[in-house]
């Protein structure tokens, strides 16, 4: 696989990663009195939005340059990392039971994601691709 | 409160994906279920924030992944999918693994 690829993977993922940690963190750090609003304009949470933003943005550029099977594997990792992140920057703890569940929801996402191979065909409704004009699946 | 925010965050999630996955197929009807999309989508987005104030981020993050579970099971009865095998067992997969995360 190119470098470029790579490269994008792996800042797909610290982008991922980096803006839920930074959320988080921002989000522990507002003020009680801070309602919703206010909360998320707080300088750090917005730079972890910002991140985010940037994420999904990126994760769009990589689904144009990798197959979607590459991609979605490496968005699930990032439900264990993130869960890492509030470990070792956060000092969170996570019993067994919740490292295990995490596991089994990254194995679940990848196997779901892993089946959307071709969104346009057998899986469209036969009443929408009436309606577009499309033609039936062959 | 936590269970709230994350029930915003999976509701949110799912009707703004149904109704973006419907009203691009579907010409009609786009013009006010991609803008609903959006608003739902600000739903979870706010609800996400909040339970990061309230809850650990090893648990907000995965805890949001439930929303691929309803997302399966909604696309199969609201917008008539098949639902392959492999696609039923990964919403399990990922149901099984929020409600350990619940324990």
């Amino acid at each position: 696989m190119r470098l470029r690829v790579w490269l994008l993977t792996f800042v797909v993922v610290v982008a991922n990663v980096g803006g839920n940690a930074i959320l988080g963190y921002a989000m522990k750090q507002a003020p009680v009195e801070a309602g919703v609003i206010g909360s998320i304009l707080q300088p750090l949470a917005m730079v972890g939005i910002a991140v985010l933003i940037a994420w999904m943005l990126l994760r769009m550029r990589l689904l144009g340059l990798a197959d979607l099977s590459f991609v979605v594997p490496v968005t699930a990792v990032g439900y264990v990392l993130s869960a890492l992140a509030g470990v070792f920057w956060l000092h969170e703890s996570v019993p067994l039971r919740g490292w295990i569940g995490t596991v089994i929801i990254m194995a679940g996402a990848t196997l779901t994601g892993l089946t959307e191979h071709n969104p346009d065909s057998e899986n469209r409704p036969v009443e929408v691709l009436a309606h577009s004009g499309e033609d039936r699946p062959r | 409160m936590k269970w709230l925010y994350l029930a915003g965050i999976v509701g949110g999630t799912v009707c703004s994906d149904l109704l973006q996955s419907h009203g691009m197929r579907q010409g009609n009807g786009r013009a006010w279920k991609l803008p609903l999309a959006v608003g739902f989508m600000a739903v979870s987005f706010f609800s996400f924030t909040q339970l990061l104030r309230i809850a650990p981020l090893s648990f907000a993050v995965p805890a949001s992944a439930a929303s691929i579970a309803f997302d399966t099971v909604l696309a199969g009865f609201i917008l008539k999918e098949r639902i392959e095998f492999r696609r039923w067992a990964g919403a399990i997969l990922v149901a099984g693994g929020v409600i350990l995360l619940a324990q």
